[in-house]
């Protein structure tokens, strides 16, 4: 059975993971990502406006797919963040929302919130934004699964995933 | 729809690819097999999402598939300009494998202003498909 983890710990080990959770991600450093902040169950990332990363020459606003990149990174790293240990999490589906074009030339950001788990499966919202939270580029809602672990049960023995208590 | 699929050349579809820089940084080339349009995501080291797994990024698949969607429309329409997404969801089916990825996208339905368009994303057989998405798209003025 799981020894249970401080709330000081557990960021410990986030902010150390972090960081990592990006430059450890071969795309993720191809499209320029960078670590901000995170928390239990939230996950802050951003990137800089990058010409190569153009959608459409004629407007030179940076492509949906990068902006979907993004919202799934920091989703990810949000949904990691929520469970009681750093488990490898997957993509299982994802509802993205494109608002408005992002402003060509300015930074992205993207603000992530895990508000729900249970034993394998974490529930995220996110938005990405240029700046101003309020005025969003796009929002998404996303759902995770824990992977490599097979399922997780009380019964089991080994590691236990477990909300944190906030 | 206003051309069909049989009318357009693979130049013009690498044209339109050409306009899109973010295609060329995925290295997305077109592949024009009688009257369907296939593209392909060559393995790059790049688009990998979760080294240990060697698992493809689940954000480089989803821009590949909104990028076909958005050339398909464009070639169908004859438009210069690309139709914008408005609201696409995704479906991760299988991990991405580091090997080449295509995808083929239909329009399911299309009035003056939206189309509804379904994209499938597969890499060893068209059968098992890796990822899914289907989504709205805000046509181009141009037509």
């Amino acid at each position: 059975m799981t020894d249970t983890i401080s709330k000081e710990e557990r960021l410990t080990q986030l902010w150390e993971l972090g960081p990592l959770f990006v430059s450890g991600t071969p795309h993720a450093v191809a499209l320029g990502f960078r670590f901000v902040a995170v928390d239990i169950g939230s996950a802050t990332l951003a990137m800089d406006y990058d010409a190569k990363l153009i959608g459409d020459t004629e407007t030179r606003v940076m492509a949906g797919g990068v902006v979907t990149a993004l919202l799934d990174h920091t989703s990810g790293l949000a949904a990691i963040s929520a469970f009681e240990q750093s488990v490898p999490v997957a993509t299982l589906d994802m509802r993205i929302d494109y608002m408005r074009a992002a402003e060509p030339g300015k930074n992205l950001i993207a603000e992530a919130r895990c508000y729900k788990t249970t034993r394998n499966v974490a529930f995220v919202r996110a938005v990405a934004h240029d700046g101003d939270s309020d005025n969003p580029v796009a929002s998404c809602q996303a759902v995770f699964m824990t992977t490599g672990g097979g399922w997780k049960s009380d019964k089991e023995d080994g590691p236990q995933i477990k909300r944190v208590p906030t | 729809m206003t051309k069909k699929s049989s009318d357009f050349t693979e130049s013009e579809i690498a044209a339109r690819l050409d306009k899109i820089p973010y295609a060329k940084f995925l290295n997305i080339r077109p592949l024009l097999m009688g009257t369907e349009l296939t593209m392909v995501m060559p393995y790059s080291d790049d688009i990998i999402g979760n080294p240990l797994l060697k698992a493809l990024h689940g954000g480089s698949v989803s821009a590949f598939m909104e990028i076909t969607a958005i050339v398909q429309l464009a070639i169908e329409n004859q438009t210069v300009q690309f139709a914008r997404p408005v609201g696409v969801n995704i479906d991760y089916l299988r991990r991405g494998r580091p090997q080449d990825t295509y995808a083929r996208a239909v329009i399911m339905r299309q009035g003056s202003r939206v189309a509804n368009v379904q994209v499938r994303a597969w890499q060893r057989s068209f059968d098992e498909p890796i990822t899914v998405l289907h989504g709205h798209f805000m046509l181009a003025r141009d037509t």
